[in-house]
C-alpha cells in the first residue's frame, strides 16, 4: 500500500480529478482527500494590489490531494495526476509517494488492502 | 421656475432620507449577489454593482437627469442644455408644485438611476469582462434607461400620458433590467461549471441574507419616497399607503416561498426566504401606491409563486440568468404592472372594479419596455461584442476574476 500525497495548482484539480476518476473508479467511486494550502517552492508568490501598493504575498495557494492505493495503482496514479497537473510552467508542483504500513475502514474494522 | 411657495420641511426630510435608502440598495444589492457567486468572484460580483454608484453617478450629474427630466421634446426624450451638469438649477429652486428642492428631486431619481443597471448584472456575474460590462451601463442608462423614464415618470412623458400606471418603476426599473439582463445571458452563454453540468455553489449565503435584509429596508424610500410623482406634500398619505404595500406584499411574498419550498423539498431554505420577499418587493413597485394592503399580501404571496416557477425554468431552457435578475426582477416586475392595472383603487379604479382598459393600458407599458430595453441591449452588447468582447477567456474564468481582473482576492482566512 502507498499514499499518494500530491501538491498541485488550484486551476487543475479538476483536470487531476477526472483522470484519476477514470482509472480508480470501478463503479464504487474512489476515495480522495482534498485541502487547500498555502506555501511556496522556487517560484514567488502572486502579485496583488493593496492600497496602490504591489504587494506580493509570501506563499501561494494550491490544492493537496492525498489518496491511498494498493500498490497495483500507484504508477497508474501518479500517471493520471501528472496527466491533469502538469502545464510545464515553474509551480505545477510535486508528487510524494510514501509507505504505508496499514489502513482501518473505521464502519467496518476491515484492514490492509481491502479497506484502502 | 422661481420658488413662489415655501419650501416643505417634512417633505424636504422625507425625500433626503428616501435618497439615501435606495442608494443604500446598491451595496445591498452587491451582497445578495456577492453571497452567491464563487469564492473567486465575490468581488468582482460585488463591483459590478458597487461600479454602478461611480458610472452613473456622475452620468446622471453630467447628462442623465437633463435626458430623463429635461424639457420633453414631443414625449420621447427630455431635453435642455441649461440642466447639463446641473448648472441652471439653483439650489433654492423648487421642483414643480413639490414643494421640496429640485436637486432633492434630482438625487432621488439619480440613485433609481444607479440601481438599475446594477440589477442587470445578476445575470452575467463571473463570465463578463469588466470593462466591458462598465461600458454597457455607461451606453445602456444612457439610450435605454434616461428615454424610459422620461416616456413613464416625466409630465409629458407619452407613456404618462396615456395613463400607464408605473408607481416606483416596475416598468422603468425591474422591466428593462430584467428583459436587459435576460437578453445579454443568452448573448453571453452559460457559465463554465454551469456548461459542464455543474451547479455553482454560494460561497456565502450570510451575505446573501444581509443583503436582501439592506434591499427590503432601502425598498421603503424607493417605494414610499417614490409618492413624490402623485402628492404633495410628498411625505404624506400615500408615502403611508406605498410604505404599508411594501411591506405587506414582502412579507407575503416570503412566506409564500417558504410554503412552496415546505411542500415541494420538505426544507425551507434561507435562500428561499430571500428570493420570495426580493420578488414580493419587485412585483409591488409599480403597485404600490395604487393598491389596498390586502391587495398587496396577495400580489405578494402570487408573485411568489409566479417567480418560484420562473426561476426553475432556466434549468429547462438552458440559458444561465446566474442570480435570476430575468427570474425575480423580469417576470416580477411583469406581474407586479399587469397585476396594478387590476388591483389598483386609486387614482383610478382597476379590473377587479370593471375598468379593464386600465389592464390594457399596463399590457402597453409592458409591451413597449420588453421590447424596447429588449431591443436597446441587443444592439449595445452586438456592438460591444464586436469590439471589446463580452467574455473572457475560458481560462480566466477558471483562475476567478477577482486575482485576474482586479488583481485582489475577497478572502484571505489562511493569512495570520
Amino acid at each position: 500500500m502507498k499514499m499518494i500525497t500530491a501538491i498541485i495548482r488550484p486551476e487543475q484539480l479538476e483536470a487531476v480529478e477526472e483522470a484519476l476518476r477514470e482509472i480508480l473508479d470501478e463503479g464504487d467511486n474512489f476515495r480522495l482527500t482534498v485541502d487547500t494550502v498555502e506555501g511556496h517552492g522556487r517560484q514567488e508568490g502572486e502579485v496583488e494590489l493593496f492600497r496602490g501598493k504591489l504587494v506580493r504575498v509570501r506563499r501561494v495557494q494550491r490544492s493537496r490531494i492525498t489518496l491511498a492505493v494498493n500498490d497495483a495503482y500507484l504508477e497508474k496514479s501518479i500517471a493520471a495526476i501528472l496527466k491533469g497537473a502538469q502545464t510545464g510552467e515553474v509551480g505545477d508542483g510535486k508528487i510524494f509517494v510514501t509507505a504505508l504500513e496499514e489502513c482501518v475502514r473505521i464502519r467496518t474494522g476491515e484492514r490492509g488492502g481491502q479497506a484502502v | 421656475m422661481e420658488p413662489t411657495q415655501a419650501i416643505d420641511p417634512g417633505s424636504t426630510a422625507w425625500m433626503l432620507a428616501s435618497s439615501a435608502m435606495v442608494l443604500l440598495m446598491v451595496p445591498g444589492l452587491a451582497l445578495f449577489y456577492g453571497g452567491m457567486v464563487h469564492r473567486k468572484n465575490v468581488l468582482t460580483t460585488m463591483m459590478m454593482s458597487f461600479v454602478a454608484m461611480a458610472i452613473i453617478g456622475v452620468q446622471w450629474v453630467a447628462f442623465g437627469y437633463m435626458l430623463s427630466f429635461g424639457t420633453s421634446l414631443g414625449g420621447f426624450l427630455g431635453w435642455d442644455p441649461a440642466l447639463l451638469g446641473l448648472s441652471g438649477i439653483p439650489h433654492t429652486r423648487l421642483y414643480g408644485d413639490k414643494m421640496i428642492p429640485e436637486l432633492v428631486f434630482v438625487m432621488f431619481q439619480g440613485k433609481f438611476a444607479i440601481i438599475t443597471p446594477a440589477l442587470i448584472s445578476g445575470a452575467v456575474a463571473e463570465r463578463m469582462k469588466f470593462k466591458t460590462y462598465v461600458a454597457f451601463i455607461l451606453i445602456w442608462s444612457t439610450v435605454v434607461y434616461c428615454p424610459l423614464a422620461h416616456w413613464v415618470w416625466a409630465a409629458d412623458g407619452w407613456l404618462y400620458k396615456l395613463g400607464v400606471l408605473d408607481f416606483a418603476g416596475g416598468t422603468v426599473v425591474h422591466i428593462s433590467a430584467g428583459v436587459s439582463a435576460l437578453v445579454l445571458a443568452v448573448m453571453l452563454g452559460p457559465r463554465r461549471d454551469v456548461a459542464r453540468g455543474h451547479t455553482v455553489l454560494p460561497n456565502n449565503l450570510v451575505l446573501t441574507l444581509t443583503g436582501a435584509g439592506l434591499l427590503w429596508f432601502g425598498w421603503f424610500g424607493f417605494n414610499a419616497g417614490s409618492a413624490v410623482a402623485v402628492e404633495h406634500p410628498v411625505a404624506g398619505s400615500v408615502a403611508g399607503l406605498a410604505f404599508t404595500t411594501t411591506q405587506s406584499a414582502a412579507a407575503a411574498a416570503g412566506l409564500m416561498w417558504m410554503v412552496i419550498e415546505r411542500w415541494r423539498h420538505g426544507k425551507v431554505t434561507s435562500l428561499g426566504l430571500a428570493s420570495g420577499l426580493i420578488a414580493g418587493l419587485v412585483a409591488v413597485t409599480p403597485a404600490a401606491g395604487h393598491i389596498k394592503p390586502a391587495s398587496a399580501l396577495l400580489l405578494g404571496a402570487l408573485a411568489a409563486v409566479v417567480c418560484y416557477f420562473a426561476v426553475q425554468l432556466k434549468a429547462k431552457l438552458g440559458y444561465d440568468d446566474s442570480l435570476d435578475a430575468w427570474g425575480v426582477h423580469g417576470v416580477g416586475g411583469i406581474f407586479g404592472a399587469l397585476m396594478t392595472g387590476v388591483l389598483c383603487f386609486t387614482p383610478v379604479a382597476g379590473a377587479l372594479s370593471g375598468n379593464f382598459g386600465q389592464l390594457g393600458l399596463q399590457a402597453i407599458g409592458v409591451g413597449v419596455a420588453i421590447v424596447f430595453a429588449g431591443a436597446g441591449t441587443f444592439l449595445i452588447a452586438s456592438v460591444l461584442k464586436a469590439t471589446w468582447g463580452l467574455r473572457v477567456e475560458e481560462t480566466e474564468e477558471r483562475d476567478g476574476l477577482d486575482v485576474i481582473i482586479h488583481g485582489e482576492r475577497g478572502y484571505h482566512f489562511d493569512q495570520t
